[in-house]
C-alpha cells in the first residue's frame, strides 16, 4: 500500500490533505472533528487584525444541476478574538501531535506587528506559519492580503521581516489576481521563505438578481467582488502551479509548493501532485460535503498510486512537469482525428451541430441506406418511435477533413464513444521554434507559408 | 356522508400529479438538448421538444409554451393523452441506458403555466377576408380552425354536441384528461377569433350546399361513428363503451357500475372502460377478447396499467349471446376460439370452435370494439378508402372545396389525438396555400 505520509518543508503530515485556511478551520472544535475524520493537517483560518463580518457573505455559481461549481465569499479573516484562536491552536496541537497544524496570519504591514504575530503563533506549538498575501476583499482595502500579494516587492519585504523572526517553517501563499504568478513566487524565494502555496481565491462577481436587479448575494442592497474558489477554478490553479514548477528560479530554489484551488476528488489531488504540489489544501469541497470526504481522497489516491506503482507522495510530486511545454515546442506534425464508436453512439447529434456550426465542418449525417442526409430531412408525415429511431442518421467523422480539434470529444455525453486517434501525418516532426529558426520566412510571410504547406502536404479548407 | 360524489370524482381524478417546479427543473436539466432531436421527429406534430424543455430549464416558461403552440395548439391535451412511450419518449436517446426524459409531463408543466397565466397564441396575420367552415369541434377541427385563424381566416366550427372538444371532452377518461382541460383549450381557440356553434348537426341543421355558398371552404372533422353491433342475441342489454366513458366524465357518481363487469374488446378504449368500472367500485372486471395478449390493439403500457389496476383477462373467447335474467344481464355466453391463418389485418384469424359455448357470469357488460366508419362519406357521396373518407395530400376530398381530417380519414395508422391535431395543422396550411393566390 502506498505511503501517503509527507514531509513538507519539515512539516510532517500523515497524508498530504490539509484543510485550507478558511471557514472549515475557524475553530478548534472544527479541526478536532476534521482530524478525527482523518485530515492530515489544517491551516488555521487567518488570524491577525481585528475585523467585523457581514451576512450573505457566501455566493455561489451553480451550473445546471451542479450546485456550487464555485463558491464566492466576502468573509474576512477570523473574527474571533486573537487570544481565543491562539489558545485553541495550542490545544489542538497538543491533542494531535502527529498532524500538521499551520497558522495563517495577516497583520498590518509593519515589521513589529509581523514580528509579534509570528512570536505569538510560535508560542502555541504550531508546526508552521502561512502568510496570507491573497485575501482579495476587505483586507486588501486596508493594505493587507492581495494588496501585498499583487506587489512582489511588498511580498519580499514583509516575508523578510517574518523570516527574521520565525523559527518554524514559513509558507508564503500567493494570490492568483496577478498577471504573472512567477514574480511574487520569486520574491518569496529571494526573501528566504520555506515554502509556497497557491492559489488563493480569484476576484469575482457571481451574478445579478434578475428580480431585484441587485448583485447576488445582496448585502443590504449592495454587493461586490468576492473570492472565487471551488471546482471551477481548478484549471487556473493547475496552470499557476505548473508555471512555478517550470520557472527556473522557483524550481531551482527547491521550495515545496502546497497546491490548492478546486480540489474535490482524489483525481484532482493526483493531478496537483503530478504538477508539482507537495501538499494539498481543500476548502470548497469540504464546505459542500463535510469533513467525511477525506476518506475517499486518501483511499482513492492510495489505490491509484498502487496501480501506478508510486510508493510515496514524493514519487508522484512533479512527475508530469516535464510534459509542460509551450506552443512553440509542440510537434506540428502530430495528427489525431476523432472517431465515433457507432455501437456506443446514441445519436444525440451534439457532435454534429458543434462541429458544423462552430468547428471545422467534418462530421456528416449518414442515413440508414448509406447516403448523406441533411438534418431534419425526414418527411413531415413521418413520426413515431420506430421511424424516429430507425431512420435516424448516424454522425460520421469525415476523417480526411478532420483537423482533430477535439471539440466533439469534449461534448459527447457518452463515455468513451468518441476517441481521439493518433494517425500518421506523413510529415516529419517539426516545432514552430525549429521552423522559425530553419525557415524563418515560412513563419513571417503568408505566400511562403502557402508554399510550405503545399510542399509538406498540409491542406486546410 | 355525502362523499359518494367526491369519492367517484377522486377515483377518476387525473392520474399523474403536475410536476413541482423543482421536479420540472431537474428533469429539464437532464435533457441533452439533442440536435435535430429524435423526439421531435417522433412527435406527429413535430414540436421542437428540446427547445421547449431548455426553456423550462432557463425558467422561460412563456417561451416554452409558445414553442409548443408553434407546432401544436392543443399541447395541453396532447401532454396528457399522447402515448408518449410510442412517440417522443419512445425515441429519447436516453431511453437505452437511462430513463427517457418525461417529455409529456414537462409539456404539461409548460401548458399548465400558460393556461394559469393566460399565455395563449395570438393572431398576427392580417384578416384575409376568407371564411372557412369546420364540421366538428374535436381535436382535428379545433387545431385546423385555430391554425386557419392564425393565418388570418375567419373560421366557424359547427359542433353537433352541446360542448366542444370531441373525444377530449367526452371520450377520454378523466384519469388521463379532465373535461375542463379540453374545454379550456376550446376557449383558447375561440380567443383566436374562431366561432364555435354548438348543437348544430351537419347534414340536418346545415347542408353542405348551404355552407359552400357561405364559406370559401368546408373541412369535415366529424370523427367516427358509433360502436359497431356485435350481432348477438341480447345485445340491447350491453352498455356502449363510449357512452360509459362519457357518463363517467359527466357525472361519475351517478354512473351505473355493476359488481361483476365484463368488457368486450382489447383496445385502449376497452382498457379505459375496464379502468372506470374497477375504480368506481366493481368487484371484478374482466376484459373478454377473441385473440390473445399478443394481438391486443391497446398499447403495451395500457395493458400493463390494466393489470396493475387488477383487471382480469379472458382471451380466446368470442361472445355469442347475452344471458338475460328478468331483462338484465346475468352472463355472457362465449365460444372458445382457436387462432387460424393470418387475416386481412395480418393477425391470426379467430376461429370459433363449434359447441364450445360457456358462460361468463356478469351483471354488466360493456362493449368497446372500435367505432363505425364515418357516415358522412355516404351522405355526401364522397369517395372512400377502406370505408374512411378518401383525401389527397392536401386533405381535399373528392368534392372540390371540401376537406377532411382526423379519425374520419385514418385509413392507415392508429387514430390518435395528436395525429388529428397534425391533420388540422397541415390541412390549414394546405387550405391557406390554395386560398392565398386569390387573396393577393
Amino acid at each position: 500500500m502506498a505511503d501517503l505520509h509527507i514531509n513538507f518543508a519539515g512539516i510532517q503530515s500523515p497524508n498530504p490533505f490539509w484543510l485550507a485556511s478558511a471557514p472549515p478551520t475557524n475553530s478548534g472544535a472544527q479541526i478536532h472533528k476534521a482530524f478525527e475524520a482523518g485530515w492530515g493537517g489544517a491551516v488555521w483560518k487567518t488570524i491577525g487584525a481585528p475585523v467585523l463580518n457581514v451576512s450573505n457573505r457566501y455566493g455561489a455559481w451553480h451550473y445546471g444541476r451542479q450546485r456550487m461549481l464555485a463558491i464566492n465569499n466576502v468573509e474576512l479573516i477570523s473574527d474571533r478574538p486573537l487570544e481565543v484562536n491562539l489558545r485553541e491552536i495550542a490545544e489542538v496541537k497538543r491533542a494531535w501531535p502527529d498532524r500538521a497544524v499551520i497558522v495563517s496570519a495577516m497583520v498590518e504591514s509593519k515589521p513589529e506587528t509581523w514580528r509579534e504575530i509570528v512570536e505569538r503563533i510560535e508560542d502555541t506549538g504550531a508546526d508552521g506559519i502561512e502568510l496570507n498575501y491573497g485575501c482579495p476583499h476587505g483586507m486588501s482595502e486596508r493594505g493587507m492580503g492581495a494588496a501585498v500579494g499583487q506587489v512582489p516587492e511588498y511580498c519580499e519585504q514583509i516575508s523578510r521581516w517574518v523570516m527574521e523572526a520565525a523559527t518554524v517553517p514559513v509558507i508564503m501563499k500567493l494570490t492568483p489576481n496577478i498577471t504573472n504568478i512567477v514574480l511574487p513566487a520569486r520574491a518569496g524565494v529571494a526573501a528566504g521563505v520555506n515554502a509556497l502555496s497557491l492559489i488563493n481565491t480569484i476576484n469575482s462577481i457571481v451574478g445579478v438578481d434578475l428580480d431585484t436587479l441587485e448583485l447576488t448575494p445582496s448585502i443590504g442592497g449592495k454587493g461586490g467582488h468576492g473570492g472565487y474558489a471551488g471546482p471551477a477554478v481548478k484549471p487556473i490553479a493547475l496552470n499557476m502551479l505548473a508555471a512555478l514548477g517550470t520557472d527556473e528560479i522557483v524550481s531551482k530554489s527547491g521550495l515545496p509548493i502546497s497546491g490548492m484551488g478546486g480540489i474535490a476528488t482524489w483525481q484532482d489531488a493526483a493531478q496537483f501532485l503530478l504538477l508539482g504540489a507537495g501538499s494539498l489544501q481543500v476548502c470548497t469541497a469540504v464546505m459542500h460535503y463535510g469533513f467525511r470526504i477525506i476518506e475517499d481522497l486518501c483511499d482513492g489516491l492510495s489505490n491509484w498510486m498502487d496501480e501506478k506503482g508510486f510508493k510515496t507522495i514524493a514519487d508522484v510530486c512533479g512527475h508530469s512537469l516535464h510534459r509542460v511545454s509551450d506552443f512553440k515546442d509542440f510537434d506540428l506534425s502530430f495528427r489525431a482525428i476523432a472517431r465515433i464508436d457507432e455501437s456506443k453512439c446514441i445519436k444525440c447529434d451534439l457532435c454534429y451541430v458543434a462541429c458544423n456550426d462552430t468547428a471545422h465542418q467534418c462530421i456528416d449525417l449518414v442515413g440508414p441506406d448509406g447516403t448523406l442526409v441533411e438534418p431534419r430531412s425526414y418527411d413531415v408525415r413521418s413520426n413515431g418511435k420506430k421511424d424516429a429511431t430507425e431512420l435516424r442518421p448516424q454522425p460520421v467523422v469525415r476523417e480526411e477533413d478532420c483537423v482533430g480539434c477535439r471539440l466533439c470529444y469534449n461534448i459527447c455525453p457518452v463515455d468513451d464513444c468518441i476517441r481521439m486517434v493518433e494517425v500518421p501525418s506523413g510529415r516529419s516532426a517539426v516545432t514552430w521554434s525549429q521552423l522559425s529558426e530553419q525557415q524563418s520566412k515560412v513563419t513571417e510571410d503568408w505566400e511562403t507559408m502557402k508554399e510550405y504547406r503545399k510542399q509538406v502536404g498540409i491542406e486546410i479548407h | 356522508m355525502g362523499s359518494a360524489l367526491h369519492d367517484a370524482a377522486s377515483a377518476l381524478s387525473e392520474q399523474l400529479p403536475p410536476l413541482t417546479p423543482h421536479a420540472a427543473a431537474v428533469e429539464a436539466d437532464r435533457c441533452l438538448y439533442c440536435f435535430d432531436a429524435p423526439c421531435t421527429h417522433a412527435c406527429p406534430t413535430h414540436i421542437d421538444i428540446p427547445r421547449f424543455i431548455k426553456k423550462i430549464a432557463s425558467q422561460n416558461l412563456r417561451g416554452s409554451a409558445e414553442t409548443i403552440y408553434a407546432s401544436n395548439l392543443l399541447g395541453a391535451t396532447c401532454a396528457r393523452v399522447c402515448p408518449v412511450q410510442e412517440l417522443c419518449e419512445g425515441a429519447c436517446v436516453l431511453g437505452s441506458d437511462h430513463k427517457p426524459i418525461a417529455i409529456g409531463r414537462l409539456q404539461r408543466y409548460a401548458m399548465d403555466h400558460a393556461h394559469e397565466h393566460g399565455i395563449y397564441p395570438k393572431v398576427t396575420a392580417a384578416p384575409s377576408g376568407r371564411k372557412i367552415a369546420v364540421i366538428g369541434a374535436g381535436p382535428a377541427g379545433l387545431s385546423c380552425a385555430g391554425e386557419l385563424a392564425r393565418l388570418g381566416h375567419a373560421v366557424t366550427i359547427f359542433e353537433r354536441r352541446a360542448k366542444p372538444g370531441g373525444l377530449s371532452t367526452y371520450g377520454i377518461i378523466a384519469l388521463r384528461e379532465p373535461a375542463e382541460i379540453a374545454l379550456e383549450e376550446a376557449r383558447m381557440i375561440e380567443g383566436l377569433g374562431v366561432k364555435i356553434e354548438v348543437g348544430v348537426e351537419f347534414g340536418k341543421d346545415r347542408s353542405l350546399a348551404e355552407l359552400q355558398k357561405q364559406f370559401d371552404g368546408v373541412v369535415l372533422s366529424g370523427g367516427l361513428g358509433k360502436t359497431p353491433s356485435l350481432g348477438i342475441e341480447g345485445e340491447e342489454a350491453i352498455v356502449d363503451g363510449l357512452a360509459f366513458i362519457e357518463g363517467s366524465k359527466a357525472d361519475a357518481a351517478s354512473l351505473k357500475v355493476g359488481r361483476n363487469v365484463l368488457v368486450i374488446g382489447a383496445g385502449n378504449t376497452a382498457v379505459d372502460c375496464a379502468t372506470i368500472a374497477k375504480r368506481l367500485g366493481a368487484e371484478r372486471v374482466t376484459m373478454v377478447y377473441r385473440r390473445t395478449d399478443r394481438e391486443m390493439t391497446c398499447y403495451v403500457h395500457e395493458y400493463d396499467f390494466a393489470r396493475k389496476e387488477g383487471i382480469e383477462f379472458r382471451f380466446l373467447a368470442e361472445p355469442s349471446r347475452v344471458v338475460l335474467e328478468g331483462g338484465k344481464p346475468a352472463g355472457l355466453e362465449c365460444r372458445r376460439v382457436e387462432l387460424g391463418a393470418p387475416d386481412a389485418s395480418g393477425r391470426p384469424a379467430p376461429v370459433a370452435v363449434k359447441g364450445s359455448e360457456f358462460v361468463l357470469a356478469a351483471d354488466q357488460i360493456v362493449k368497446a370494439v372500435g367505432q363505425e366508419k364515418p357516415s358522412l362519406a355516404a351522405l355526401l357521396g364522397l369517395e372512400t378508402k377502406k370505408g374512411f373518407i378518401a383525401v389527397d395530400d392536401s386533405f381535399l376530398t373528392s368534392t372540390p372545396g371540401v376537406y377532411a381530417i382526423g379519425d374520419c380519414i385514418r385509413a392507415i395508422g392508429a387514430a390518435s389525438t395528436v395525429m388529428a391535431v397534425e391533420d388540422g395543422k397541415l390541412a390549414a396550411l394546405a387550405i391557406h396555400a390554395q386560398l392565398a393566390p386569390q387573396s393577393e
